[in-house]
């Protein structure tokens, strides 16, 4: 593979397929968009099977500077970048099914827009150079703009407007802040920069500028409320997409920037992180309890999940980092399964409102049972996806500070109280609208959608080491990278001696 | 030595005789000629063009340092060439069609190419001014170019009034300057500022700074801006947006560098202020427009601002940065207007609400998509080519420790997004409004689409070559001047 550009590839394909969207009818642009996709899954795939694991840090490296002396044209991915690759790439397939019978008009630019996402949000991930991260990161908002106010619902132009500003907004200042970082490290390379040691004093204003960007894409409280906005408005594959991807990107951005670039400023607002995401765990569940609205339900538990995404990353610990990586990822498919999931009774009855289901483990018993799933991840049952990453993002967070950790805790307990009420409102009982009680159950195109994110929900809980492994290193070196200026928690957790057992050395070697 | 002085300004001579050959032709051939005169003035401006000195050496100055034909006045001359070209190409298939195109214009923009290259070349102040002058009288003209129009004859007498008045403070600095200092040669006018600023010369410099400000439009001085946009005929409005924006700036940038170099921390803070000003006022007043023209000329004022900050920064980078951000504005502007050039209703006539935009992309997607791209583009909005100027001039701001002014004049930037994105959101979310006419005129349709490409993510392609002629350009005015 080597000198190939397989990364570049996969960038343009998505864009190719977008421009031949434009040129055909609707029918042909969905099967475009749909071979476009899985043809981009089967690359990203590819792409799994030959990263090497334990391998170097950046691989696939690409650098071409064709854009005079200000940036480059590189691209790279280590494990981290990889599963959030993985992540897109195989979310997008379901949203173009997703919206196969949902969008009906002007559909060659729905999936264009779809594409051009595609290759943005992977264009992030694979970033290299900073301004070339920046340039995509915020992008985004073009492509996610139309979408929110074309295909939206209602009151569909002020969430879009509302979602744009609001972004725009944050990452503004994280570009100046990216402008000194350069003109003081002299250099725009990712890699460069996440060993530059930039000045103590500097480095609370730069985390700052970086956190109003990445609080806002994340979202964080007290800066999500474009979200819910957002997410109620947005058609459905629209909503896996932000809720899938975009918001990782807040999440990617503390992980490859705030942390590793500035540790003593991560180090010193730590508190400050770390009492976020415990009012957001708290407070947005509290919010999420008495929605009639089943988008917006979801939308704030999607705060309260990030907020788990905070606080591991946050705690400066290995497991919390691991742990805040596993909850985007199983958050990415379980509140894009979710969003599917009301998408699904939405385009039979076309309202979200709670109060007009009821009982559909009657008549739809096949979607009883995938919305059961989905909720047990959600919620974070052990055997599912959710739990692991939860788990461990609590534990990384109990070393930092017991208190968070307590009440982080009780999220899961309120995450549990809302996702049950709101199964036991749609599923049990009786219908409480006769259009309810007729619904058909699940096509095969729906099946289609759902097995896929279930399998590997099922997976990512019952062996996270697959999705563990080609990350662990990257995490070693980030956890190195910020030890010095770790601060000491209040746990005072010190290591037991467990006796080593051969299986130990067994495990490690792992599938990749 | 006069013919060497003759050969530096060989361009302007070009440009000046063809005008008068073609005032003749005018004379004689009438309107009928109009086409014909149109092709020949683009053909001129091509060629002058070539004739530039400073394109690949360092170029020369002439009649004893009073113009430059140097590297910066050729980078800001070839564009202007352009942006005067391709207006003109506009405007023949715009009035072209009602049998309307009167043989005086490519004349007047001729001649008003001619004082614009003056102003940039100027190295004295009296230079400038009569460079400045020639360029207004031809703009003047132009404003109210449908004499038959009352808004374009109120266009024309507003500017008129309030040019003149920004022309006389200029004069009033330029006499302050010259009392003080003892020179017009912005060298020698240097040299007399080194010995720190006397009170006298700080009110010379903040005249003459009023005045220009007034002629790039930047607030507090940008009240004409509106008026005349609105009022000109559409391909008049185009080419007042391009090159004489540029020509404006450039010539200020020549001024503040080479004349006052010395007092760079002075006029730093008046270029801070308005830079700042204008950002937020060509915002805010833009979110209320219902006239597209209104609505480009606030557009104007708000870009301006921006590319002050990088005039702020007082450093080759910023300079060149000041350069860049202009070219680019330049090309998404007119884009914009070539767009604003296809809204006729079925009648054949112009409309300029942006209420009969709604729903563009249903009627006409192409014209709709591009309109798209400027409007993102002029928000600067990645990955549009038009978030990489704003880039270079933050960047520029950043690198002269002027961290805090990119970062309030990037905050402001968001507002400016707002008008811009509802300018998206009429034509691609509301539902369609009566069509336009559909346009038969290729030469505009190319124009469009390059500059609709030009500004695309292939723009970035052009990051490179661009960069470096405008450091060259920048870095002609610190190393003759400073």
């Amino acid at each position: 593979m080597a000198g190939f550009p397989i990364l570049s590839v996969i960038l343009a394909l998505p864009v190719i397929g977008a421009v031949a969207c434009l040129l055909t009818n609707a029918k042909g642009a969905r099967w475009v968009a749909l071979i476009t996709t899985l043809v981009t899954f089967a690359l990203c795939i590819g792409l799994w099977l030959n990263f090497e694991v334990g391998g170097p840090q950046w691989q696939f490296a690409e650098n071409v500077p064709i854009f005079g002396r200000y940036f480059a044209w590189a691209l790279g991915i280590d494990g981290i970048a990889l599963m959030l690759i993985m992540l897109t790439a195989f979310l997008m397939p379901i949203c173009i099914a997703a919206s196969w019978e949902a969008i009906l008009n002007r559909v060659p630019e729905y999936m264009a827009c779809f594409l051009v996402m595609e290759t943005l949000m992977l264009g992030v991930f694979m970033a290299q150079d900073i301004f070339l991260f920046y340039v995509l990161f915020e992008s985004t908002l073009v492509p996610m703009y139309l979408i929110i106010g074309i295909w939206g619902g209602a009151d569909r132009i002020y969430a879009a407007y509302k979602f744009f500003l609001y972004t725009l907004l944050g990452s503004v200042l994280m570009l100046v802040a990216m402008l000194w970082m350069v003109n003081y490290a002299h250099t725009t390379s990712i890699p460069e920069l996440l060993v530059t040691d930039f000045p103590p004093e500097a480095q609370t204003l730069l985390f700052l500028a970086f956190l109003a960007s990445f609080a806002v894409k994340l979202p964080m409280w007290p800066v999500h409320t474009w979200l819910p906005d957002a997410h109620v408005q947005a058609p459905t594959a629209g909503s896996v997409i932000l809720a899938g991807v975009l918001l990782k990107l807040g999440g990617y951005g503390f992980v490859r920037f705030s942390l590793p670039m500035f540790p003593d400023a991560s180090a010193q607002l730590h508190w400050l992180m770390l009492g976020l995401a415990m009012v957001a765990v708290v407070y947005t569940s509290l919010v999420a309890l008495v929605q009639e609205d089943m988008k917006k339900l979801i939308a704030y538990s999607s705060v309260a999940h990030m907020a788990f995404v905070t606080a591991g990353v946050f705690s400066f610990s290995p497991q919390g980092i691991d742990g805040a990586l596993i909850v985007m990822l199983s958050h990415g498919l379980v509140s894009g399964a979710l969003f599917l999931i009301v998408g699904v009774v939405y385009d039979r009855m076309h309202t979200r409102e709670i109060a007009k289901y009821g009982g559909l483990a009657n008549n739809m018993p096949g979607y009883a049972l995938v919305f059961m799933l989905f909720t047990m991840a959600s919620v974070g049952l052990p055997g599912t996806s959710g739990f692991v990453g939860e788990f461990l993002a609590l534990v990384g967070s109990y070393q930092a500070s017991s208190w968070a950790a307590l009440v982080l805790t009780t999220g899961i307990i309120l995450g549990a109280a809302y996702m049950l009420l709101l199964y036991w409102q749609m599923a049990f009982g009786t219908a409480r609208t006769s259009e309810a009680a007729a619904m058909p159950d699940l096509s095969w195109r729906e099946w289609a959608m759902f097995a896929p994110i279930a399998a590997v929900v099922l997976w990512m809980g019952v062996y996270p080491e697959s999705f563990l492994a080609p990350m662990r290193d990257d995490v070693a070196v980030l956890v190195e990278r910020i030890a010095s200026s770790a601060p000491a928690g209040d746990a005072q957790v010190t290591p037991g001696h467990p006796a080593p057992s051969a299986a130990a050395a067994h495990e490690g070697e792992g599938t990749h | 030595m006069l013919a060497h002085d003759l050969f530096i300004v060989l361009p302007e001579e070009v440009l000046a005789l063809s005008g008068i050959v073609l005032m003749l032709v005018a004379a004689w051939a009438g309107d009928r000629a109009g086409k014909v005169a149109t092709w020949l003035a683009v053909l001129v401006l091509v060629a002058a063009a070539f004739l530039l000195p400073g394109i690949g050496d360092a170029g020369d100055t002439a009649f004893s340092g009073m113009f430059a034909g140097d590297s910066f006045a050729a980078f800001a001359k070839v564009v202007i060439y352009a942006a005067a070209g391709a207006s003109l190409l506009a405007a023949a298939g715009w009035f072209g069609r009602a049998g309307d195109l009167k043989v005086e214009l490519p004349v007047l923009v001729l001649f008003a190419a001619v004082g614009m290259g003056i102003m940039v070349s100027a190295t004295d102040l009296l230079t400038l001014y009569v460079g400045l002058e020639l360029q207004n009288l031809a703009l003047y003209v132009l404003a109210a170019f449908r004499r038959d129009d009352t808004r374009s004859a109120e266009a024309g007498l507003k500017y008129f009034v309030l040019s003149a008045l920004a022309s006389g403070l200029v004069l009033y600095g330029i006499s302050l300057l010259y009392g003080f200092t003892g020179s017009t040669l912005f060298g020698d006018v240097a040299a007399g500022l080194a010995d720190g600023l006397s009170t006298g010369e700080l009110f010379g410099l903040v005249f003459l700074l009023a005045g220009l400000a007034f002629k790039i439009s930047a607030v507090p001085f940008h009240m004409w801006a509106p008026d005349v946009y609105q009022g000109a005929p559409t391909p008049i409005t185009a080419f007042f947006a391009t090159a004489p924006k540029l020509a404006a700036m450039a010539m200020i940038a020549r001024v503040l560098v080479e004349a006052t170099g010395p007092a760079t921390e002075s006029w730093r803070q008046m270029i801070i202020f308005m830079a700042l000003a204008s950002t937020v006022l060509g915002g805010v007043a833009a979110i209320a427009q219902k006239n597209i023209k209104r609505l480009l000329a606030y557009s104007s004022i708000n870009n301006v601002g921006f590319a002050l900050v990088g005039l702020a920064a007082g450093t080759p980078d910023g300079v060149a940065a000041v350069l860049f951000y202009m070219t680019v504005y330049i090309v998404m502007t007119f884009g914009a207007f070539l767009i604003v050039l296809r809204m006729r209703d079925q009648d054949g006539q112009p409309i300029e609400t942006i209420a009969s935009l709604a729903g563009l992309a249903r009627t006409r997607p192409w014209m709709a998509f591009g309109m798209m791209i400027f409007m993102f583009s002029l928000a600067g909005i990645p990955p549009l080519f038009g978030f990489w100027p704003k880039f270079v001039v933050f960047n520029a701001a950043v690198a002269a420790d002027l961290t805090w002014l990119a970062a309030v004049a990037i905050a402001t930037s968001v507002i400016s997004a707002f008008y811009y994105i509802m300018i998206v959101k009429t034509m691609f979310f509301d539902d369609p409004a009566p069509a336009y006419a559909p346009t038969r005129d290729p030469v505009t349709a190319v124009l469009a689409v390059a500059a609709a490409l030009f500004v695309s993510p292939l723009g970035y392609l052009a990051i490179g070559p661009l960069d470096y002629a405008t450091t060259i350009a920048a870095d002609t005015l610190f190393t003759t001047g400073g």
